[in-house]
């Protein structure tokens, strides 16, 4: 992105924004470029190559509040854009609680490389991603006689974005993705035919996991699927895999936001400071890693980011409160979201927990369901392995967990030493004691 | 209604074109006339002479086809929370997307700059997916006949922010006259206006006015220090008079019955059991248990579990499964498909067969087929592919009161959340936000919050009884497939699925 082109057009809004009626604004100035390359059966499927742009504006007019956006940065049709939100934000009722952060919540952001662009995704070529794509894919050729298709892709982005608020926030994100991955349909029983993938993602390209490494964990998680099946329900431990374990942590994060709170929509209200969890668990949400798929310098409000604990040893530290909803509910501003959350690794390998299980469920992958949020009470499709003294001795599928987070997070008995690093959630292995498996 | 009815309710009585309808599009506001398409050529600022030279470009190695979808999508939304109208969003979208086929390889592009230099760049970058020598746009651009199926008066351009603060006010009011125990109400209406223009290198063209409307109420209440929530909500491919006075009284009733309703449910006992689905929003089982794995590019590619089953028997008798794009007004209708091909309604089962697939273009081409007018895209930023608009089971031979009798012990379901399915094996889910136990043919105390897996195939063979009460659901599904977004709809009577896993406890 030509920097000042954006910046100075970013400033232009702003000032028109003033001019045509509004008391403060915020804005931001996005632009993207993508471009991903699919591969089945040994060729190209897809081609796609994309530029685009964005804006979007927050109008703060004699106490109203409205947001608008548009793809249209030509400044004949912004002037017009901004005139009509301008107006429209007359027509809606004051909101006392909607103003822009307090600046001294912008300072202090971390001065630290983060280094969330890699300079090299500029130089690489179209043959290049090409070939990846299709490397990737030709791994498995003649791995197994029962594979029906591979499909494999390649795909790489670069994103730029400013950030101005009228009160003196200037903010400025840069970062690059690279993301491949392979899945892989093999003929089952009867009609069936199982599936399986996998992909990885990084904001180096040097940081992606190997594309042969990549394409046979692809092939061997299509295989586990074979011959899967319901087994009689029955409540047991429940061991789950690190990549997944994210799959079931992440519906906590709406009831843990002050939004969810206010409106009285969370089953974790009035729970701060209080042991909600085992004292196995323990989360982090840490901005700063460098190179970390949810690394920033600051949050959607502008607030500088910093590390902040959720959960300790079990008890709660901390809610997400953006400016919004914290003016609403009187509480100073955290973070309006999550940034990189890490579970805190335990003593022992998921492997050697899994070998010490008598009898018990590994959950390898989600399907389905729900979890509601003022209750906590969750139901969820699962498909993994019956675990029996220690080994893997039939694979399941089509069953359900159900039960209650206040009462599952309390049974967690043991977390694992291996984080899934390849996700702003970084979860490793964890076990669950007491879940109600429901299936045949 | 008429629109004036639709002011009498809302209690203004300003007349609405005195009130800004926010979103302009920044084109001239051209009436459309004799030749339909000269309004769309307007709106975009092309001619047939821009679109020939930028379907050069994107033939210029050789493609087998090109087609050029230009967007302008107009959308506004507005929120009540707290007890104000607190909230407003706007969004304008514009561009156009270039995909050239070479045989079932699909080289795309997109470009936000409707100029002919940025379309012609963004041609050539499509255009790489082949590799020979140029091949010539058409010389002219035939129009492709369509039905309206979702024909308005009032534009919602044309309809004022001041008079939807004041209908979100009226429904919040009505939420807490409901109920003491109501504790918090939001409220949220949004509409937009899809135009679309389809061109393509076979000369066809095709244009649409798609419209769109969805408003819902949640609430929340609390008894004896319990709380619940749960929301109600419509939409519609039409205008303002899609809210009629019965429409508005039953959204807040049905919000706050719905919520209350769960201060008494109960987690159900797990394993299998008999599983009743009302009729209406219960055509979620036929969207994941067969919807998806019939959509032919998992079966051109052999990795549905349908991909053998085509004139096999899969259901009884009785069951007839279609999806129809031209269901007036419903939220899954479309006049035409974003390949340019008229919509219409597709037997994916006939009488307990399995009949056809849902093709676009390009898997129609491979079965040698005519395209279903199934081929959807999100926007002008990402390529068709098969996927469903309204899927629904037709009415069937028995009675509502004969299908609950005939259960000993199981569950009635009639609200749902989500839904999902793994193609390959066909297993699916679907989330059963509130429903009843039935024991002894009769319906007893309310559930909640479980979820229902199955096996697509299996489940199908095991709908054993089908009444005669088919309902659409009119609330705002969205259907989402390979990351692209679509809105759908879809139905069902009452139906008896013999056996089918509940996750419930203990």
């Amino acid at each position: 992105m030509e920097k000042n082109v954006y910046l100075d057009l970013g400033y232009w809004v702003q000032k028109k924004a003033k001019q045509l009626g509004a008391s403060e604004s915020a804005l931001g100035i996005n632009h993207a470029r993508s471009v991903s390359v699919d591969f089945r059966d040994g060729k190209v499927e897809k081609l796609k190559e994309s530029t685009q742009q964005a804006m979007w504006i927050e109008i703060f007019a004699k106490g109203r509040y409205s947001n608008h956006s548009t793809n249209d940065l030509r400044k004949e049709s912004l002037e017009k854009f901004i005139a009509n939100a301008v107006d429209l934000t007359g027509f809606l009722e004051k909101d006392e609680f909607r103003k822009l952060p307090d600046p001294g919540l912008y300072k202090g952001q971390s001065e630290a490389d983060l280094d969330l662009s890699d300079a090299k995704q500029g130089d690489v070529t179209a043959d290049e991603r090409l070939q990846r794509a299709k490397n990737l894919g030709e791994t498995l050729g003649g791995k197994d006689d029962r594979i029906i298709s591979v499909s494999s892709g390649f795909h790489d982005s670069h994103s730029e974005t400013y950030h101005l608020k009228s009160n003196g926030f200037e903010g400025h994100k840069e970062s690059t993705s690279f993301t491949h991955g392979a899945s892989v349909s093999i003929q089952g029983e009867g009609d069936k035919k199982p599936e399986g993938w996998r992909y990885y993602r990084a904001r180096h390209l040097e940081d992606l996991v190997g594309a042969e490494q990549t394409a046979l964990e692809a092939l061997e998680r299509t295989k586990a699927r074979l011959g899967a099946e319901k087994i009689p329900s029955e409540t047991m431990p429940m061991l789950l895999e690190n990549s997944n374990a994210a799959g079931l942590l992440w519906r906590m994060m709406y009831p843990l936001s002050a939004s969810a709170i206010q409106q009285k929509n969370s089953f974790l209200e009035g729970k701060k400071d209080s042991q909600i969890a085992s004292e196995a668990l323990t989360i982090l949400d840490n901005p700063s890693i460098v190179r970390g798929l949810g690394s920033r310098y600051y949050d959607g409000d502008g607030i500088a980011a910093k590390q902040m604990p959720l959960i300790t040893n079990g008890v709660l530290n901390n809610y997400f409160v953006d400016v919004y909803y914290g003016n609403k509910l009187g509480w100073k501003p955290t973070s309006g979201g999550a940034s990189n959350l890490i579970v805190q690794p335990g003593a022992r390998s998921g492997l050697e927990i899994e070998a010490g299980l008598d009898r018990a469920i590994l959950v390898t992958d989600w399907l389905g369901g729900n979890a509601n949020p003022t209750t906590g009470d969750f139901s969820l499709g699962v498909a993994g392995w019956l675990i029996e003294n220690g080994k893997r001795v039939k694979s399941i599928t089509e069953m359900n967990i159900s039960g209650n987070y206040s009462e599952l997070l309390m049974n967690l008995v043991e977390v694992g030493n291996d984080p899934w690093i390849h996700s702003s959630f970084r979860t490793p292995t964890m076990l669950f004691d007491k879940v109600s498996f429901s299936g045949s | 209604m008429s629109r004036r009815d639709f002011v009498k309710i809302t209690g203004t009585g300003l007349a609405l074109a005195t009130l800004p309808g926010f979103i302009r599009s920044g084109f001239a506001g051209v009436a459309p006339d004799d030749n339909p398409y000269k309004f769309y050529f307007q709106r975009f600022g092309i001619d047939e002479d821009t679109v020939q030279k930028v379907m050069a470009e994107a033939l210029h190695y050789g493609g087998d086809y090109c087609d050029l979808f230009f967007q302008n999508q107009l959308s506004n939304s507005i929120r009540l929370q707290d007890n104000i109208v607190n909230s407003a969003s706007t969004n304008v979208t514009l561009g156009v997307g270039i995909r050239v086929l070479k045989g079932d390889q699909t080289g795309y592009s997109f470009t936000e700059d409707i100029s002919l230099a940025s379309m012609k760049a963004a041609a050539r970058t499509a255009a790489g997916i082949a590799s020979g020598s140029a091949k010539k746009a058409p010389e002219t651009f035939n129009a492709t006949q369509l039905m309206n199926y979702y024909e308005t008066q009032v534009s919602w351009e044309d309809v004022g922010i001041k008079d939807k603060v004041e209908l979100l006010q009226a429904i919040n009011d009505d939420v807490f006259k409901q109920d003491p125990r109501v504790i918090k109400a939001s409220v949220n209406f949004s509409d937009s206006e899809n135009y679309i223009l389809v061109v393509n290198s076979e000369g066809g063209i095709a244009t649409d006015y798609q419209p769109m409307l969805r408003i819902s109420v949640g609430c929340t209440a609390e008894e004896d220090g319990k709380r619940e929530n749960n929301y109600f909500d419509y939409s519609a491919r039409d205008d303002i008079s899609f809210l009629t006075p019965e429409r508005l009284k039953i959204l807040p009733q049905e919000a706050v019955a719905r919520t209350v309703k769960l201060f008494e449910a109960q987690t159900p006992p797990a394993g299998e059991m008999s599983v009743v689905l009302a009729a209406g929003s219960s055509g979620i089982l036929l969207h994941e248990a067969i919807g998806h794995g019939m959509e032919a590019d998992f079966n051109r590619q052999g990795i549905s579990v349908f991909s053998d089953m085509i004139n096999k028997k899969v259901a009884k008798d009785f069951v007839t499964i279609v999806d129809n794009g031209t269901n007036p007004h419903v939220r899954g209708s479309i006049n035409v498909d974003d390949e340019g091909y008229p919509s219409q309604e597709t037997v994916l089962v006939e009488n307990g067969v399995l009949r056809t697939f849902m093709h676009d273009r390009i898997s129609a081409t491979h079965y040698g087929v005519k395209p279903t007018g199934s081929g959807r895209r999100e926007s002008f930023k990402h390529n068709p592919m098969p996927r469903m608009r309204n899927t629904y089971m037709k009415s069937g031979p028995h009675k509502y009161a004969e299908i609950i009798a005939s259960v000993k012990h199981g569950i009635i379901a009639d609200q749902f959340t989500n839904g999902q399915v793994n193609i390959g094996p066909g297993d699916f889910t679907f989330y059963v936000k509130s429903g009843s136990l039935i024991e002894d043919g009769k319906i007893t105390g309310p559930i909640k919050d479980v979820n229902i897996i199955g096996n697509g195939p299996e489940v199908l063979s095991r709908v054993t009884m089908v009444a005669d009460d088919m309902a659409m659901a009119e609330g705002g599904w969205t259907c989402g497939k390979n990351g692209q977004s679509v809105p759908v709809s879809m139905g069902m009577p009452s139906v008896l699925v013999s056996s089918i896993t509940v996750g419930g406890r203990g």
